[in-house]
């Protein structure tokens, strides 16, 4: 009796095992690649906000410290958001007519606050304290990106947990001299690997991979 | 506190019914097998239960009823599948858009991320305890101890942890109700000025204000002021667990009103006559800290001697040297024959030589011994008590006499009587009742229901719509003390400023501002009442200085009384009525943990399990072992107790080392009107409760109508067992003999390691795994079992600090409790008069943690500072960690037990910990979030953490100073040291586990002198 199946179909049958395997793979991979993509994570979209504020022209034009508004970085978890009286400091003497600014004169008027978009946010069972990478050298850009040119504001990283896992297990690559912490112009030398180094070793920086750093 | 409809009664039925099995006869024949050298932990256990066997055998036993349904086979497939395919697309969802709200203008001094803590005082039947309250961003979430307070010197008590919670209740009163309509407080003072109109014609006459024990200055004041302006207006006051006889004794033996401060830090020999001073009363927390001060058998001073004679067992008991379990009846003779009456006493167990030895010991300690009766005892007792003192001159260096804390110190009863009697006579038109509840709290045979009825015009102040205020035409919601301006005093007088955390969540009113309007000033604020008041006492241009420092320090300067000589106490007076009736007799207490009822709707106090019974969420007919084989009844039988020509339904609980031929019956329970978590559950003892007999009642007559009541009882529940499958009984002992460690004085100076002698822990090279170095921070905790008094304060701390959820009393007979951290409580001995010891259990944090390696997903993992990690968004729930944990200190959400719905409890809960969902495990954490907090701040400030710096939630609470925590790699820490004292011993050291948390053995300190005390069992026999 002659074969019912072509030779052929021994390759065609390999092929397909092998092919849906790779099927298979391939689509955990996509939807891996997916779930950390800038569509999942919101990184580099710039979020509507009340007021189109720019960091670009604030912070690095006309070189407001970032502490000017972020008044707690240094000190505790929250960075803090301006209250609506920083933004008044200025916004009542100079482009008092703005109508691009009426939200935030409203705002003061009524007492009422402004609802900013939330650009940068980790989930609820993470713990980020700014105030201890501020002490340790890490760079406001390190993490929020180009702060400086930015005339909207977007999340410039994914925040995912293995990004930050990235720092705190080779921090040497990341920190930066104290004095320049809130350099949003910063570019790292050519030297970070061995300049991080020495930081490391001056500001006691500990690599903190387990859990209770951040979830409790 | 998630509403959940189950079977009750299959659940009772699933447990057969404890102590039925065995007679009373065959379990003392049991417990004396055991030569008084094994612990034991219930009745059941000693019995040998197949209740207690499943709890051993499994940490939750398997219980169909509550089972959803049976699935078949394809279906759990099909389940799989469907949930590994939503299970993936989960990780593929965007986050929420959230927004960011900044202030507009910001307040002063709040930084965002940062708590901030005001010092206030809360206050307990009146009494004030000084707290720091915990705040973020403008919304309270924790309460500490104000370590300034001499209430408190830092520490709390649990009612204090709860304070909280009953801030955020969503069952609290939200409007103003005028007869069952929503009204206004502009309509309220409308008409109040109506009345006032009146008033200002007949003086007052037919004004009633009935309040609750007022020690505030400032209503006292305002109160004497407005019966200055209605000079024929009357002040009652009314709390149904009131001091009546500790005021009543000391005019009695004193001639006068007198206030009486107990100095225990000075006091070498101690005698208790019913009372539980460590547990409840005023400045419990402090004496709870000055006795567990002199249990160091280092300290500079010789270690105190405790005795106590009590009708029911309680925490001080437990603490006793000597415990003498008599009736409440029986105390008083038993107190004249201390006192030199040359009467023996009446009680028949008391032990020939006991009274002599006592005696003895208390004349050899003259001025260094306290004698202190409790509330429950009659006015005589109080004052034999005062008598013995003033014989010992103890007067003046133990026993400290001071004014009067309350404002207007009186019989409450009387009042409440004279009360009712003038209502009854006619003599009453208008009766505001201040946060006060006498529709449910008062004694049954004054009928206060119907007088109040008659009351032509009724307003409540309260904090619930409770069954008063369902009876009033006017309810006005009062605002928590955490939401009000005011001040109350202390139990040595210390007064102290209530100041508020936070605006009133539902405008709620103050007492201050109901008299204020009647007294034709409306629109005053508390604010400026107490303010007021105190520029009065403190004229001068300092006095905004004197303001802010009494507010910032929580304490008023010079505020404590003075000590006061008061000379001749009378050394016999006449007997009280009922001293020499020898029948069963019924005693009326508050409960454990609710107290009178007023804290009913307090999930964590409701779940919180009492002090040696381990109870949770009823009250009970408590009785002695050999009670309750004469009446032929047994714990878990349901009871009809007529008393007083009125009866209650009350399930009984037997208690190992209650007294004999007495029953306890706990007030507080029974409420109509408390709200979703403390409305009708347990039985209202108030109903058979007599203003004549409001203590101790005789004529009680007990008749079983069924039994297998559900009763949610822990004892049996989370313990720690030996192997479960061998039924070796001496591998058993093994492990339980060595859980408590217990040795005498004596034996601890022969011989200081004898706790670390009772194990040998295996070699530390014995595992498979590689030694880790701790070369950092190593976190590590010790536990001195001789200094807690089993007050349960720590349970409820963390259970603040933590965001731990309430299950209710069904989950709980599940053994689904969720506490991190849970009061053992071991017996030795005869089940009469059984030992009691206390084991505070949290997470070990073992090095070699049984639970780490059987996590399929690494969600339990070791940090390199020896943390125990639980990683809540990595757990799936397999809940093999909990399986593996010798100490059953695991906890499984198996049910959605957080409330993430209830608006007002979101802002209640710590933002620094995760609120846990359905299907994940929790445990002690040591606090993590405060460990990071300190290391965080230390490390900005380029230093080490030092020591103290960080107190964990329990530690920081514990009144008695029996926790402590830190750094074992820093020898100088405190921890390290206690962990290098000789008495230090680990938990289960057999298995090899290596815990950071640790014990120090509970040392007794026995007069040689007593009775029997030569053949009383030796402490580390084995």
């Amino acid at each position: 009796m002659s074969q019912v199946f072509h030779r052929s179909t021994n390759t065609i049958a390999r092929l397909s095992i092998y092919g849906a395997l790779f099927l298979i793979a391939g689509g955990v991979y996509v939807l891996y690649v997916f779930a950390g993509s800038p569509y999942v994570t919101d990184a580099n979209e710039a979020k509507d906000q009340p007021v189109p504020f720019s960091h670009r022209h604030h912070a690095a034009e006309l070189g407001i410290d970032c502490r000017y508004c972020h008044t707690s970085v240094e000190s505790s978890s929250d960075a803090g958001m301006p209250a609506t009286r920083t933004c008044m400091t200025c916004h009542s003497q100079i482009w008092v007519g703005s109508p691009m600014l009426e939200p935030v004169r409203s705002s003061y008027r009524e007492d009422k606050s402004l609802q900013w978009s939330r650009v940068n946010a980790v989930p609820d069972f993470v713990y980020f304290n700014h105030s201890i990478h501020i002490a340790k050298g890490v760079g406001c850009t390190t993490c929020h990106g180009p702060m400086g040119e930015m005339p909207l504001t977007w999340r410039a990283n994914s925040l995912l947990m293995g990004w930050c896992l990235d720092c705190h297990r080779s921090p040497e690559d990341y920190v930066r001299p104290r004095d320049q912490v809130f350099n949003v112009n910063y570019q790292p030398p050519s030297n970070q690997h061995d300049m991080g180094r020495i930081l490391v070793r001056d500001y006691k920086i500990k690599s903190l991979t387990n859990c209770t750093t951040c979830h409790r | 506190m998630n509403e959940q409809k189950h079977n009750l009664a299959q659940i009772s039925n699933a447990q057969p019914s404890g102590t039925r099995n065995l007679s009373l006869d065959e379990l003392r024949a049991r417990a004396s097998a055991l030569n008084g050298k094994r612990f034991w932990r219930s009745l059941e256990e000693l019995a040998d239960t197949p209740e207690h066997r499943a709890f051993l055998e499994n940490e939750f036993p398997y219980d169909p009823a509550n089972e959803p349904q049976e699935l078949e086979r394809r279906d759990v497939l099909k389940w799989m599948a469907a949930s590994a395919a939503l299970a993936g697309l989960s990780g593929c969802t965007k986050m929420p858009e959230q927004k960011i709200v900044p202030y507009v203008t910001p307040p002063e001094e709040i930084i965002p991320g940062r708590p901030l803590f005001y010092a206030t005082s809360l206050t307990q039947d009146g009494i004030a305890s000084g707290v720091l309250v915990e705040s973020h961003m403008g919304r309270p979430t924790k309460v500490e101890g104000n370590p300034q307070h001499p209430a408190s010197l830092g520490a709390t008590d649990f009612k204090t942890q709860a304070a909280i919670l009953g801030l955020y209740d969503p069952d609290r009163s939200q409007t103003i109700i005028r007869e069952g309509h929503i009204s206004s407080w502009g309509a309220f003072v409308n008409t109040v000025n109506d009345l006032r109109t009146t008033f200002g014609t007949n003086k007052g006459d037919g004004l009633r204000i009935l309040t609750g024990t007022i020690t505030s200055p400032t209503v006292a004041a305002q109160i004497q002021d407005l019966l200055k302006q209605f000079p024929s207006a009357r002040w009652h006051q009314w709390n149904s667990c009131s001091r009546d006889n500790a005021r009543e004794g000391a005019k009695l033996a004193l001639g006068q009103y007198a206030n009486t401060v107990y100095r225990f830090d000075r006091a070498d020999v101690i005698l208790s006559l019913d009372s539980n001073f460590l547990y409840e009363g005023p400045g419990a927390v402090r004496y709870a800290r000055d006795f567990a001060a002199r249990r160091d058998p280092q300290g500079s001073q010789p270690m105190n001697r405790l005795y106590v004679i009590e009708q029911s067992a309680t925490t001080t008991g437990a603490m006793a040297d000597h415990r003498l379990a008599v009736r409440a009846t029986d105390v008083e003779s038993i107190a004249r024959a201390i006192a030199g009456s040359g009467q023996p006493p009446q009680a028949a167990n008391v032990p020939k030589g006991w009274v002599e030895a006592l005696v003895r010991d208390l004349q050899s300690h003259r001025g260094r011994s306290i004698v202190i009766a409790g509330d429950a005892q009659p006015p005589v007792v109080h004052a034999i008590a005062h008598a013995i003192n003033a014989a010992l001159g103890n007067i003046g260096s133990t026993v400290i006499y001071t004014d009067p804390v309350e404002a207007n110190p009186e019989s409450q009863l009387d009042s409440l009587r004279q009360l009712c009697a003038d209502i009854a006579a006619g003599r009453v038109h208008t009766l505001f009742l201040l946060g006060v509840n006498p529709v449910y709290d008062a004694p049954a045979d004054l009928d206060f229901t119907s007088k109040l009825l008659s009351v032509d015009f009724r307003a409540h102040l309260g904090l619930y719509e409770d069954e008063t205020a369902e009876l009033c035409h006017w309810h006005i919601p009062m605002a928590h003390e955490l939401e009000s301006w005011g001040d109350a005093r202390g139990y040595d007088g210390t007064a102290g400023i209530i100041q508020p955390l936070i605006a009133p969540l539902y405008d709620g009113r103050t007492a201050h501002e109901i008299l204020g309007a009647l007294a034709g000033q409306p629109d005053k604020s508390p604010h400026d009442f107490v303010g007021d008041f105190w520029r009065g006492k403190h004229a001068g241009a300092d006095f905004d200085a004197f303001w802010q420092k009494s507010l910032h320090d929580g304490v008023i300067v010079d505020t404590a009384f003075q000590p006061r000589q008061i000379g001749g106490a009378k050394t016999s007076p006449p007997p009280s009525a009922n001293s020499q009736r020898g029948d069963l007799e019924i005693v009326f207490r508050p409960d454990p943990t609710i107290g009178d009822g007023s804290l009913a709707n307090n999930g964590w106090l409701q779940e919180l399990p009492k002090p040696i019974t381990r109870l949770a969420w009823d009250n009970t007919a408590q009785m002695s072992p050999a009670t309750a084989a004469r009446l032929q009844l047994a714990s878990k039988d349901y009871v009809r107790i007529s008393l007083n020509g009125s009866y209650v339904q009350a399930p009984v609980f037997v208690v190992p080392g209650h007294a004999d031929n007495s029953v306890t019956l706990h007030l507080g329970y029974g409420r109509k009107r408390a709200g979703r978590v403390g409305s009708n559950i347990g039985f209202d003892a108030n109903l058979v409760r007599a203003s004549s007999a409001p203590d101790i009642a005789f004529g009680a007559q007990i008749s079983k109508l069924s039994s297998g009541y559900a009763l949610a009882a822990m004892q049996l529940q989370q313990s720690i067992s030996g192997d479960p499958d061998s039924q070796d009984l001496e591998s058993e002992n093994a492990f339980l003999r060595n859980a408590v460690r217990v040795g005498t004085v004596d034996e601890y100076r022969k011989d200081p390691k004898f706790a670390q002698e009772m194990a040998e822990p295996p070699p530390r090279e014995l595992s498979l795994y590689p030694g880790v170095a701790y070369s950092g921070y190593s976190w590590g905790m010790a536990i001195d079992l001789n200094k807690c008094v089993g007050c349960n304060a720590c349970v409820v701390a963390c259970q603040s600090e933590n965001n731990i959820s309430v299950v209710g009393k069904e989950e709980v007979m599940r053994g689904r409790i969720m506490h991190w951290i849970r009061m053992d409580t071991y017996f030795r001995g005869g089940i009469e008069d059984p030992e009691t010891y206390f084991e505070p259990v949290p997470c070990m944090h073992c090095e070699n943690a049984p639970c780490e390696g059987v996590c399929p997903v690494g969600a339990t993992v070791h940090s390199p500072e020896g943390l125990n990690e639980m990683i809540y968004n990595r757990c799936v729930g397999t809940r093999y960690c909990s399986n593996n944990c010798p100490y059953k200190v695991r906890r499984f959400n198996f049910r959605l037990y957080a409330d993430f719905t209830t608006p007002s409890l979101e802002p209640m809960r710590n933002p620094n910990v995760s609120v846990r969902s359905r299907g994940v495990m929790e445990k002690c954490s040591y606090c993590v979030q405060r460990i990071q907090a300190a290391k965080i701040d230390s490390e900005r400030e380029d230093r080490f953490v030092r020591d103290g710096e960080i107190q964990t939630a329990c530690q920081q609470a514990c009144p008695a100073q029996a926790i402590v925590f830190g750094d074992i790699n820093n020898k100088e820490n405190r921890v390290a040291k206690w962990k290098a004292d000789p008495r230090n011993y680990t938990l289960l050291s057999e298995l090899n586990t290596r815990p950071r948390t640790t014990y120090l053995a509970r040392l007794r300190n026995p007069n040689p002198e007593m009775p029997g005390e030569k053949a009383a069992p030796e402490a580390h026999g084995g």
